[in-house]
C-alpha cells in the first residue's frame, strides 16, 4: 500500500497544462527479476525530457524514443524488454528479467 | 490517458482517497474508478481485490485484458504524546515514508525545539484529530500514558479503521484502559485491535529501542495486509 511515483503523475498533469505534449509509460507486467515494480511510471515530453523510471536506467532511452512516436501519432503502444528479446530491441535488462511497458499519450 | 482522467486521479490522491484506473491495453480505452464507486462497477470483485492489496496489475476480465493502476494513499503515522519515544519514532516513521503528525495538548512537551521537522499540534485530540483525515491508511500510536488524551484519541482511531493501532502501557495499564473504553460503549472486538503492550518483543528498554519495536510492528501489519487476505473486511467494506 505504499504509494509510489507521487510526483510523476503530478508532473504529467503540470507539463500537459503548460502546453507540452506528454506521454506516460507504465510498467504493466514483469517476469523474473525486474528492477521496478508493476505500476512504475515514466513521463516523457515531446522534446525527450523525462521524469521517473520504469527500469532503473536500463531501457529508459528506448522507452523515450518510442514515447516520441506515441506523442506524434497518438496511438498507445506495448513495449517488451528482456534478455531473451535482444533481436527485437537493442537494449535489455541486465538483471535477466522481462518487463512490459505500456506507453500512452496524455490527451 | 485523457487529461481529465489524469486530473481526477491526481485530485483523488491529493485528498487521500484510493482510486483505480482501468486501461484496456489493446485499445487504450480508460476509465477511472474511485474507491467509493468500486461496489457498483462491473469489474467489482477484481477491483475490490486490487484495492485491498494496493497492487497494480494486469487482469483478464469480461472487458478483455485490462491493466489496473491502483493508487492508495501514502501511509500516515499519527502519535499522541510528544514524549521521548516520539522523538525517535517520528524520524524513523519519516524515513520509512510516512507522513508523521504528533498531537499533544501539553505545550511544554509539544515544542518545536523538541521536534524539529515534525508536524506537532498542541491541541486536544477532539480538536487536533478530525482535520488529519485519519483513515485506513493511518497507523495510530498512543504514547501519553494520560487517559484524558489517549482514550479519546484511541476511540477516534478505532472508529476510522486504522491499519495499525497501538497504545503504550503494561498489561495492567491496558486492562484498565480496556475497562474504561468498554464503559464508553466500545466492544471487545474493537478493543482487541489495539496492540498493547505496544511493539514487537525485542526486549526494548530505552525510548529509542521502544520506538524501533513500535515501527517494526507497524511495518509488520502494513506488509501482512498487502500479502494476505485481511481478517476483517476493511477497504472493501468502506467501498460497498
Amino acid at each position: 500500500m505504499l504509494a509510489t511515483d507521487n510526483d510523476i503523475l503530478k508532473a504529467a498533469e503540470d507539463w500537459r497544462n503548460k502546453g507540452r505534449a506528454v506521454a506516460l509509460a507504465t510498467v504493466v507486467e514483469t517476469w523474473g527479476s525486474a528492477p521496478r515494480p508493476v505500476g512504475s511510471n515514466l513521463v516523457i515530453d515531446e522534446e525527450g525530457n523525462f521524469l521517473g523510471s520504469v527500469s532503473g536506467g536500463c531501457v529508459e532511452g528506448a522507452v523515450v524514443t518510442e514515447a516520441l512516436d506515441v506523442i506524434e501519432n497518438g496511438k498507445p503502444k506495448m513495449l517488451e524488454f528482456g534478455v531473451a528479446d535482444e533481436t527485437a530491441w537493442k537494449v535489455g535488462l541486465s538483471c535477466g528479467g522481462t518487463i512490459r511497458v505500456f506507453v500512452e499519450k496524455v490527451e | 490517458m485523457k487529461l481529465d482522467i489524469l486530473q481526477s486521479l491526481n485530485s483523488e490522491r491529493q485528498a487521500r482517497r484510493a482510486v483505480i484506473v482501468v486501461t484496456d491495453v489493446a485499445s487504450g480505452k480508460q476509465r477511472l474508478v474511485k474507491a467509493a464507486d468500486v461496489a457498483k462497477d462491473p469489474l467489482r470483485p477484481v477491483l475490490a481485490e486490487h484495492l485491498r492489496s494496493g497492487k497494480s496489475g494486469m487482469e483478464q476480465t469480461a472487458e478483455g485484458r485490462v491493466f489496473l493502476t491502483v493508487h492508495v494513499p501514502a501511509p500516515q503515522l499519527v502519535i499522541t504524546g510528544a514524549v521521548h519515544i516520539s522523538q525517535v519514532l517520528a524520524p524513523i516513521g519519516k524515513l520509512l515514508g510516512y507522513d508523521v503528525t504528533i498531537v499533544d495538548p501539553r505545550t511544554a512537551f509539544a515544542s518545536i525545539e523538541r521536534f524539529p521537522d515534525v508536524k506537532v499540534i498542541a491541541e486536544w485530540p477532539d480538536k487536533a484529530l478530525p482535520p488529519l483525515g485519519i483513515d485506513h491508511y493511518t497507523a495510530f500510536v498512543a504514547l501519553t500514558h494520560d487517559p484524558k488524551i489517549d482514550d479519546p484519541a484511541l476511540t477516534h482511531a478505532l472508529a476510522r479503521d486504522c491499519f495499525y493501532i497501538g497504545a503504550l502501557g503494561s498489561r495492567k495499564t491496558h486492562a484498565r484502559r480496556v475497562e474504561r473504553l468498554k464503559q464508553q460503549g466500545l466492544t471487545d472486538a474493537e478493543l482487541s485491535r489495539i496492540h498493547a503492550p505496544i511493539g514487537i518483543n525485542i526486549g526494548a528498554e530505552s525510548p529509542a529501542e521502544i520506538a524501533v519495536a513500535i515501527m517494526a510492528q507497524i511495518t509488520e501489519r502494513l506488509r501482512e495486509e498487502v500479502d494476505a487476505e485481511p481478517a476483517q473486511p476493511s477497504i472493501a467494506k468502506a467501498a460497498s
